[in-house]
């Protein structure tokens, strides 16, 4: 079984302006950055395929028109405006398997 | 009956082998005392009638039960045999666990389950679903009444994760263990997301990251020893203490207490240590060891007497209480409360672990859990601050407000709302700002602080901590302190049950 190895490389963490000497676990290590949210990007909210694209780069859209089709989980998922704007970019393409969080739309 | 005892025959035996498992029988066989195991219910058949299955003999249905002794502990045990129909559960077979559980309730032994199984019969359609309900009703009912121990020794899928998930100890082997509710293939064809079996759901990941198993082995061998050493600090039922064994000293040559601490407050050290040095013959069997490092849980004994030992790691994540280590911690506190175990708490942390993300998951709820099972707890709660013991850190590591019986303290403890640093920031702000040399000041304002609060005698003073004491006589306290709070009891207010944040 595996012992907290004595030769291990310090790394130092801070809290309330302390400074800690210690090891960071690998969960610590690989957690995300928080994005904050941006309301013009539209993401996926599961993995899946592009099965429809409706809309192209310079279009104007209204708040809940249908941009693409995600099909996820075995169902066709409407993917909508999530404002009134213009199609900035349209990062995918039919066919394409997306994964989750993934930018598909940018509606500016 | 030659036929029954075979399970699935030659071939399929064969291919149990061949990827390192053990029959059913031979598990059973091999984890209990030598001709020890009496089986029951071997000629129960399976209860399908459509799909042809009428036609087919599962000999004793895909699952083996009966009572024996580990260790000399009485048990009553389960098995399920992958050989025959890939260990399928279908009415009877549950029918044969719920009846050896419903022993085992009765009895008050603990229950081993051994999990190998396909998951659901599928031809015997709702019938299977209502066996798995069957036993999770029972696994929720023996909680805190029996030990209960699951084996995870080949896939262990779908609803039938439950039963585990449910029960105290979940024990995996390496490259044999598989727990998830959607494969890799649903998750393929639904998700279209690639992953492999052991990546998903194999031994290694419910230890280090989803925190379902509670001890990893690297063979079925080493996974029966670890059993044992587990059952043999854990009594029979939640009426009784676990069994009392020969005292024997601290390896005292080998764990010298007044040499593990750096006197660097800012140095780690590995708090295991700390227990070795101050348990009987340096022995401690820790749960959970790859889950959430930064707090360390297990068992050892006292003077022959079980203790729970729970104890922030400096040597991880300075030992901050975070999401998962409370959660870890919290379960073994209700635990060792569950089963007459004493708690003996080691405090070393700055407190909890700052960051979006463990904001955001519910660090609030997660570390209420701590302060729920300690306050709950009417076990008898030993409790030593080493040196750090900062703010919300402070109050939920077992202190006097949460009842702790003793509260010792070596002197190097730091009881205070935060570190030096953080405190003389915030008091001193104003005037730190507005000096001639801000740093000077700061640095000049925080060893004001640090000299003023950063020991135990102010919280000594209003009683908070009982005793301030050296390293070298904390074995013999807490020892004292465990043995006049044998017979401990406390009423807690009349309830059906609490609404713990789970």
């Amino acid at each position: 079984m595996s012992e907290v190895k004595k030769k291990q490389r310090l790394s130092t963490l801070t809290i309330d302006g302390g400074k800690y000497l210690t090891t960071f676990s690998d969960k610590y290590k690989n957690k995300k950055p928080y994005e904050e949210n941006n309301p013009n990007l539209v993401r996926s909210f599961l993995p899946g395929t592009i099965v429809e694209i409706m809309i192209k780069a310079g279009d104007k859209v209204e708040e809940g028109e249908v941009l693409v089709i995600l099909e996820a989980m075995k169902m066709r998922n409407e993917i909508v405006a999530p404002h009134d704007g213009k199609v900035k970019k349209v990062f995918v393409s039919l066919g394409q398997m997306v994964p989750k969080d993934l930018v598909m739309v940018e509606v500016d | 009956m030659r036929d029954a005892l075979k399970g699935g025959g030659d071939k399929a035996i064969e291919k149990q082998k061949a990827i390192g498992k053990l029959t059913a029988r031979e598990r059973i066989i091999t984890l209990l005392d030598a001709k020890s195991f009496y089986e029951y219910d071997l000629f129960v058949e399976h209860a399908a009638k459509d799909f042809d299955m009428n036609k087919k003999y599962l000999p004793g249905d895909g699952v083996i039960t009966g009572t024996g002794l580990l260790s000399g502990h009485p048990v009553c045990i389960y098995a399920q045999d992958f050989t025959v129909a890939g260990g399928s559960l279908g009415w009877m077979h549950a029918k044969k666990i719920t009846k050896i559980m419903d022993h085992a309730l009765k009895l008050k032994v603990p229950i081993i389950g051994i999990n190998d199984s396909g998951g659901a019969r599928i031809q015997e359609g709702v019938n299977s679903l209502a066996g798995y309900g069957e036993i999770f009703f029972r696994n929720t009912l023996a909680s805190g009444v029996i030990p209960q121990i699951s084996v995870i020794l080949g896939p262990c899928a779908g609803g039938a994760v439950y039963s585990p998930a449910l029960t105290d100890f979940v024990f995996v082997v390496d490259k044999i263990s598989k727990m998830f509710i959607t494969g890799p293939e649903v998750i393929k064809t639904v998700l279209g997301e690639e992953i492999s079996m052991e990546a998903l759901g194999g031994a290694r990941i419910h230890c280090e990251t989803t925190g379902n198993a509670h001890f990893y082995a690297e063979s079925e061998q080493e996974c029966f020893s670890q059993i044992k050493s587990l059952v043999s600090f854990i009594p029979w039922n939640n009426l009784g203490k676990a069994k009392t064994y020969p005292k024997k000293s601290p390896k005292t040559r080998h764990y010298k207490i007044d040499n593990i601490m750096p006197s660097d407050p800012k140095q780690p050290y590995d708090v295991r240590n700390v227990i070795k040095a101050i348990s009987d013959d340096s022995s401690f069997l820790e749960v959970m060891e790859l889950f959430a490092a930064n707090i360390v849980i297990g068992f050892g004994r006292m003077n022959g007497n079980t203790v729970g030992f729970v104890a922030n790691q400096p040597m991880v994540l300075a030992g901050v209480l975070d999401i998962d280590s409370s959660d870890k911690a919290a379960r073994f506190i209700r635990y060792c409360d569950a089963f007459n175990i004493p708690l003996v708490t080691l405090v070393d942390l700055p407190g909890y672990l700052p960051g979006i993300d463990q904001e955001h998951a519910g660090v609030i709820r997660h570390g209420a859990k701590v302060l729920y099972a300690y306050s709950e707890a009417t076990v008898p709660k030993i409790t030593l601050i080493m040196r750090k013991a900062y703010g919300g850190g402070y109050i939920a590591m077992c202190s006097h407000h949460l009842r702790a019986d003793f509260v010792f303290a070596w002197p190097t403890a730091e009881i205070a709302v935060m570190g030096p640093e953080g405190a003389a920031n915030i008091i001193f702000r104003k005037e730190i700002l507005s000096a001639e040399d801000p740093e000077k000041l700061r640095k000049q304002k925080v060893q004001e602080y640090k000299d003023k609060f950063a020991n135990p005698y102010v919280a000594a003073a209003y009683g908070y901590v009982d005793a301030v004491i050296e390293p070298a006589e904390t074995r013999k306290l807490i020892i004292h302190a465990l043995e006049i709070s044998n017979e401990k009891s406390v009423n807690l207010p009349a309830k059906k049950h609490g609404v713990p944040p789970f």
